[in-house]
C-alpha cells in the first residue's frame, strides 16, 4: 500500500460533512418564535380542533378533519411552519375551561400579529356570553366605530382562535345567524350546542323581527339576551327597529346594549 | 497551500458568499421572514463542523440549534446597516465555536459525577451493517484521529476541511491571527497524515 498524501487526509475530513437533523430548524423557529407548534383537541361540539400555539399562548384554531387538512388551511391563513407539539399543561386546562364554561377568560391568546382594530374587534367578540347572538353592528358600535360594520365582518372572518374567541356569536345585522368563515353548519351547530334554537332564530330574523321586549318592564333586548330569554310568551312584544321599540316607550337593555345611546 | 487556488478549486464557498450576501440585504430589511433561509443555508455546514468539536451527536445538535437561537435574537438588536455588512457565515461560527468550548466544558464537569454514555455521534439508529454504518464506522475512525490533535489545530482543521472555511474566516470564528489558523491546519493535516501512516503500517 502506498503512503498516504495530505490529500488522502483532506478527502477523508470531506466526508465527514453531514446534514443536520431535523429537530434543528423545528427547535430553533420554535425557540425564536418563528414557528408555532399544534395539538388536535376536541371540540365543544365533537369536532376535531387544532390549535397551535407558541410562548404567547394560542395562535390559532381551525376545525380541521386531519392533520393534513389542518396544515393546508394553517398554510394558507397564517402562512409560517408548524410542527407537532404538545399544549403545555397551563394552555391545556385554559383551554379546557374556555370550551366547558363558553368564556375566554383568562386564557392566553396570541394576537400579536393583528391590527389593533382586529384586536379590539375580538376583544369586544370575547365578552359575549355564551348563548347569546349579537351583530356585527353591535361590535362596531361597542368599540367606537359604528360605521366599520364590514370591517367588523372581515375582522371576524380572520379570527385566528374561532371557538375560543366566539365569533361564531357575531351575526347579521338583520337578526339571523348568518356566515361562518368554516361554513355557516358549524356556526349554527356551536350556537345550537350553546343552547340557541337556530332555526328560530333565523325565524324571526325573516320575520322582521330585531328586539323583544318585556311588558312588565318596558326593557328591550337582542332576542336571545338572558333577559330576553325570560320573558314570558304572555309578556313578550317583538320591534322591527331600535325606533319602532322607543317609540313604544321602551329602553334599550343595559346588559345586551342593543341599541345606540 | 493558501487561500487562492483553493477557493478555486471548490466553487460552492463562492456560492456561499453569494448566498450570504443576498441573505444579509433581505435580513436588514426583515430579520424574522428571512431567518428561516439563513438556517436552512447554514445548518449542515454548521451541525457537520460542530459534530467533531464537542463529545457527542447530541451536544452537536443542541449546539448548533442554541447557535441559531442565539444568532436570531442578536440580529434583532442590530440596526439594518450592521446586519448588511455582517459577514454571515464566519459571524455564526463565532457563536458555534464559542458553544462547543462551554459544551466540552459542561462535559468534562459533569464526568466527575456522571459517567458518559459514550460517543454517539454515529447516528442512533442505523443498526445495519448497510452503507450508513459503514460511513459511521469512518467517521468515528477520523474522530479518533482528530481527538490526538490539540484543540486549537482540531477547531482549524475541521473548519478548513469538513466545513469549507477560508482562513480568514476561520480566524474570525477562532479569534486568532490568520497566519496562526494556517499553521495550525497545515500542522494538523501533518499529523493526521502522520497517523494514518502509521496505521497502515501496523496492519498486516
Amino acid at each position: 500500500m502506498t503512503k498516504p498524501t495530505t490529500s488522502d487526509v483532506v478527502t477523508g475530513l470531506e466526508s465527514l460533512r453531514t446534514v443536520a437533523p431535523q429537530s434543528v430548524m423545528a427547535g430553533t423557529l420554535i425557540a425564536t418564535g418563528l414557528a408555532d407548534q399544534y395539538a388536535a383537541i376536541t371540540g365543544p361540539t365533537g369536532i376535531t380542533l387544532y390549535v397551535a400555539f407558541n410562548e404567547r399562548g394560542v395562535s390559532a384554531v381551525v376545525p380541521a378533519p386531519d392533520e393534513a387538512a389542518f396544515l393546508a388551511i394553517y398554510q394558507t391563513r397564517v402562512g409560517t411552519q408548524a410542527f407537532p407539539g404538545e399544549l403545555p399543561p397551563r394552555l391545556a386546562s385554559g383551554i379546557d375551561r374556555t370550551l366547558r364554561t363558553g368564556k375566554l377568560g383568562a386564557l392566553a391568546v396570541d394576537l400579536t400579529h393583528l391590527t389593533e382594530f382586529q384586536q379590539a374587534v375580538l376583544r369586544k367578540t370575547a365578552e359575549i356570553p355564551p348563548g347569546e347572538l349579537r351583530t356585527y353592528g353591535w361590535v362596531a358600535r361597542e368599540i367606537d366605530k359604528p360605521g366599520a360594520v364590514r370591517a367588523v365582518g372581515s375582522a371576524l372572518n380572520k379570527n385566528p382562535v374561532p371557538v375560543l374567541i366566539p365569533c361564531h356569536r357575531v351575526g347579521r345585522s338583520d337578526g339571523s345567524i348568518g356566515d361562518y368563515a368554516y361554513g355557516a353548519e358549524m356556526k349554527r351547530d356551536l350556537l345550537e350546542h350553546e343552547g340557541i334554537d337556530a332555526t328560530a332564530v333565523d325565524a324571526a330574523a325573516d320575520a322582521g323581527v330585531r328586539f323583544y321586549g318585556s311588558d312588565n318592564t318596558n326593557v328591550f333586548c337582542f332576542p336571545t339576551c338572558r333577559h330576553a330569554r325570560r320573558i314570558t310568551d304572555r309578556h313578550r312584544v317583538t320591534f322591527r327597529s331600535q325606533r319602532h321599540a322607543e317609540a313604544s316607550g321602551y329602553r334599550p337593555c343595559k346588559i345586551c346594549r342593543p341599541a345606540a345611546a | 497551500m493558501d487561500d487562492g487556488p483553493v477557493t478555486t478549486t471548490m466553487p460552492t464557498k463562492q456560492m456561499d458568499a453569494g448566498i450570504d450576501g443576498r441573505l444579509t440585504r433581505r435580513l436588514a430589511r426583515d430579520v424574522a421572514a428571512t431567518f428561516p433561509e439563513v438556517i436552512v443555508a447554514h445548518q449542515d455546514g454548521i451541525f457537520s463542523g460542530v459534530l467533531r468539536m464537542v463529545p457527542t451527536r447530541h451536544d452537536a445538535q443542541d449546539v448548533t440549534q442554541e447557535t441559531f437561537i442565539r444568532a436570531y435574537r442578536a440580529l434583532l438588536g442590530y440596526d439594518s446597516n450592521r446586519i448588511r455588512d455582517l459577514k454571515l457565515r464566519p459571524w455564526l461560527w463565532t457563536i458555534a465555536v464559542n458553544l462547543c468550548r462551554n459544551a466540552a466544558r459542561d462535559r468534562r464537569r459533569a464526568a466527575v459525577t456522571v459517567p458518559l454514555t459514550g460517543d454517539d455521534r454515529a447516528t442512533a439508529d442505523t443498526v445495519d451493517v448497510a452503507a450508513e454504518g459503514i460511513a459511521d464506522v469512518i467517521a468515528a475512525e477520523w474522530q479518533r484521529r482528530l481527538d490526538v490533535l490539540s484543540a486549537a489545530q482540531r477547531d482549524a482543521v475541521v473548519l478548513r476541511h469538513v466545513v469549507g472555511l477560508t482562513y480568514r474566516e476561520i480566524a474570525t470564528a477562532l479569534d486568532r491571527p490568520v497566519g496562526t489558523t494556517k499553521t495550525d491546519v497545515h500542522r494538523g493535516l501533518e499529523q493526521l497524515r502522520a497517523l494514518l501512516a502509521a496505521e497502515i503500517e501496523e496492519k498486516p
